[in-house]
């Protein structure tokens, strides 16, 4: 009987264990919004300003046609441990157009306008006069549920991005370019979750509606809760069994209780 | 008897682990984004495209064929595909006086079709009639422009489309946009250039930058008709258009701001000042863009700083760039502690508290928050300081947050060393209870 018991103990508990998510796994590829018939198809046009930027979902390509000198802006909503990256490729007019080198430009702001740094990635690239595209990239910090409000760490809200034209030659700006941008978002799982939640995500009300897929979810559920639990659970069977371990036999079974 | 133990073994051991973590999360955001919804203008945005009808609109340079027959084919192109909402007119410029007159031909611009609502063929049919003839009165054909869309506020946008800077000096063509721009109208002018020489390049992106408007320059037929169908399928997205404030040279006398969207001028080196009332429980959120309209030396920055009554600093954004740029942009944000509970730190700063807005009827006293909005940029000394640049200010007002009271997520812990020491301290726990119960037993005995 007792035997039966520690068993079943021992299957939930081990059950706990493995349904944890486990740290490396937790990141998972951006969701596959483009395609999809209920979405909204990838925008074909850029903002010009803040309260125009274009909004872009995570894995949908947005895509341009601009002049040379223009700014171009998208925006796209980044939850609570989200790690953003975002890819902007510009085919450049032909070439024997062209007098001189372009050095091109992304910046990342958020729901505040601030502007957002770069883990990694180039946020500014320079071609000579016979390149084809430039290729920019940007890797944005991961997002937390709450920051002091002297901190700029990224917060869930909306976050845009501004792709233009740095230095050109006066002569090749206006040229006609084609701009496309990607936006992937990667999960970074319970170890980042932080204490704290805002009351509304940084999303401007004199802007457009961005929200991520499946509504903002900030601060509502981590993966903490499952190793915490898990831990529990460990320790609760650690405990039984070092009891078992350091009680001994205890009364024989045939000295009657009140003996 | 011994599950009661066991459970008991099993309890101390969950408690080592689950120390002091939160009870169930609770919802997610309240309210996200808010009134976003509200974008959708209440008038049908204006555009005026205006035409270049100069004589040297008669060169054959744009595949082949006439300027002018491209812009032509161009038009009735963008005609057809014009949003049923957009309120559309066409001005044009030199298309009436061949003389030599430059005093006659500088005043020689009129109103083809008017701004309203678009009758398709009978705005192609004025606009087959057009024949390559006079001068180029760019200024006056934008002033006239800026004239027939006034009133209203509907987005308005012009579409300049010429192939010759303006041959009617004084009048800078740059300095009426600007002009235009400064009257607080928000007109953006869009500027088109066939086959441009640098001249008229400059011309054309110096009126664009004016306005917040592009530029571009055109060498094909096809890019005519794209850009321009793009600028006017432009117009007709929605926008929260701005409202006009006027910022005060302190704190005690500035504009008092709700949440929304405000457009300001502020000149190199200029303090602005707004005050913001929070109640507790509240929290603050400001941005603020300040455009570069003009020709600006290569290092710039804003600072955007929150302040009580009294001047002391709460919080501040700041932001620097170099380079080529439209805005410069920062933000901040400033959450009010309730006044029951969560007080950090804010206290015994009773200057401010007596400099706080009184919500009568018994409510909690709204705080003042001062807004101080000043920029670093810096022009040539040929450029024009006044008007100033272009400000443009986000107030929202939401709810306050949650604030950490841990580190981590509820203070709930993560990772292989978490089991780890859990699964240690139960053990001991548990060896230790048995180890009790044990010698328990054996004290039983022994009596």
């Amino acid at each position: 009987m007792r035997t039966v018991r520690v068993l079943t103990a021992g299957l939930l508990a081990a059950a706990a264990v493995f349904t944890l998510p486990l740290p490396g796994a937790a990141a998972d590829s951006p969701s596959p919004a483009a395609g999809t018939g209920d979405e909204a198809a990838a925008p074909t046009e850029a903002g010009t300003s803040f309260r125009t930027a274009a909004v872009v979902r995570p894995g949908q390509r947005a895509t341009a046609q601009a002049s040379t000198g223009d700014y171009l802006y998208w925006q796209f909503a980044a939850d609570a441990g989200q790690r953003a990256t975002v890819r902007a490729t510009v085919e450049l007019p032909r070439s024997k157009a062209r007098s001189g080198s372009q050095t091109w430009r992304l910046d990342v702001y958020d729901g505040l306008r601030r502007r957002q740094a770069c883990r990694y990635g180039s946020d500014s690239a320079t071609v000579r006069a016979g390149a084809s595209s430039v290729e920019l990239s940007c890797a944005l910090r991961t997002v937390r549920a709450w920051a002091e409000p002297w901190a700029n760490d990224p917060l869930p809200g909306a976050y845009y991005v501004r792709l233009t034209v740095a230095a050109a030659p006066a002569e090749d700006l206006g040229q006609p370019a084609e701009a496309a941008l990607e936006v992937a978002t990667a999960d970074s799982g319970g170890a980042t979750a932080v204490d704290g939640r805002l009351a509304a995500p940084l999303v401007p009300a004199s802007g457009r509606e961005v929200e991520p897929d499946g509504g903002w979810a900030s601060g509502r559920w981590s993966s903490r809760i499952l190793w915490t639990a898990g831990g529990a659970v460990l320790a609760a069977l650690a405990g039984i069994w070092g009891h078992r371990l350091t009680r001994g036999g205890g009364r024989p079974a045939h000295v009657p209780p009140e003996a | 008897m011994s599950i009661r133990k066991r459970l008991a073994a099993a309890l101390c051991g969950a408690l080592l682990v689950t120390v002091t973590g939160g009870t169930l999360p609770s919802t997610a955001f309240a309210d996200s984004g808010g009134a976003a919804g509200q974008a959708a203008a209440k008038e049908p945005p204006k555009v005026e495209l205006v035409l270049d009808v100069s004589g040297s609109m008669r060169a054959r340079d744009i595949d082949g064929q006439s300027r002018m027959s491209a812009a032509k084919q161009a038009f009735n192109e963008v005609l057809d595909a014009v949003p049923e909402d957009v309120r559309l007119g066409i001005r044009t410029l030199g298309a009436d006086y061949p003389g030599k007159d430059r005093k006659e031909g500088c005043k020689d611009t009129r109103q083809l079709y008017p701004v309203g609502e678009l009758d398709r063929t009978e705005a192609k049919t004025a606009v087959a009639t057009l024949v390559p003839t006079g001068w180029t009165p760019i200024g006056p054909a934008l002033l006239g422009a800026a004239d027939d869309l006034e009133g209203g506020d509907a987005t308005r946008r012009i579409v300049l489309i010429t192939d010759g800077e303006d041959t009617c000096a004084p009048l800078d063509p740059c300095e009426v946009a600007r002009e235009i721009a400064a009257k607080g109208v928000g007109i953006t002018i869009d500027t088109l250039g066939l086959v441009p020489n640098a001249k008229l390049r400059a011309q054309l992106m110096c009126i664009a930058e004016a306005t917040g408007g592009t530029y571009s320059s055109v060498q094909h037929k096809e890019e005519l008709s794209e850009r321009v169908g793009q600028l006017v399928d432009r117009a007709a997205e929605p926008v929260v258009t701005p409202v006009a404030t006027q910022g005060g040279e302190r704190c005690a006398d500035a504009p008092r701001l709700k949440a929304g969207l405000y457009a300001d001028r502020e000149t190199f080196g200029q303090h602005l000042w707004y005050r913001v009332d929070l109640l507790p429980g509240q929290e603050l959120r400001a941005s603020v863009s300040i455009s570069a309209d003009r020709p600006v030396n290569r290092d710039h920055g804003v600072l955007l700083r929150a302040s009580t009554l009294a001047g002391r600093e709460i919080v501040r954004g700041e932001s620097t760039g170099d380079g080529r740029t439209d805005v410069v942009s920062t933000g901040l944000r400033y959450p009010k502690a309730d006044t029951d509970g969560d007080t950090d730190g804010d206290t015994g700063d009773g200057t401010d508290e007596a400099g706080a807005a009184g919500a009568g009827d018994g409510g909690p006293a709204a705080e003042t928050v001062c807004l101080r909005v000043s920029n670093s940029f810096s022009a040539p000394a040929s450029v024009a300081t006044s008007p100033g640049l272009p400000v443009e200010l986000t107030i929202d007002i939401t709810g306050g947050p949650r604030d950490a009271g841990d580190a981590a997520f509820r203070g709930l812990g993560h990772g292989w060393w978490l089991l780890g020491m859990g699964t240690l301290a139960g053990f001991a726990a548990g060896a230790l209870w048995g180890w009790i119960s044990r010698w328990r037993i054996a004290v039983w005995r022994s009596n």
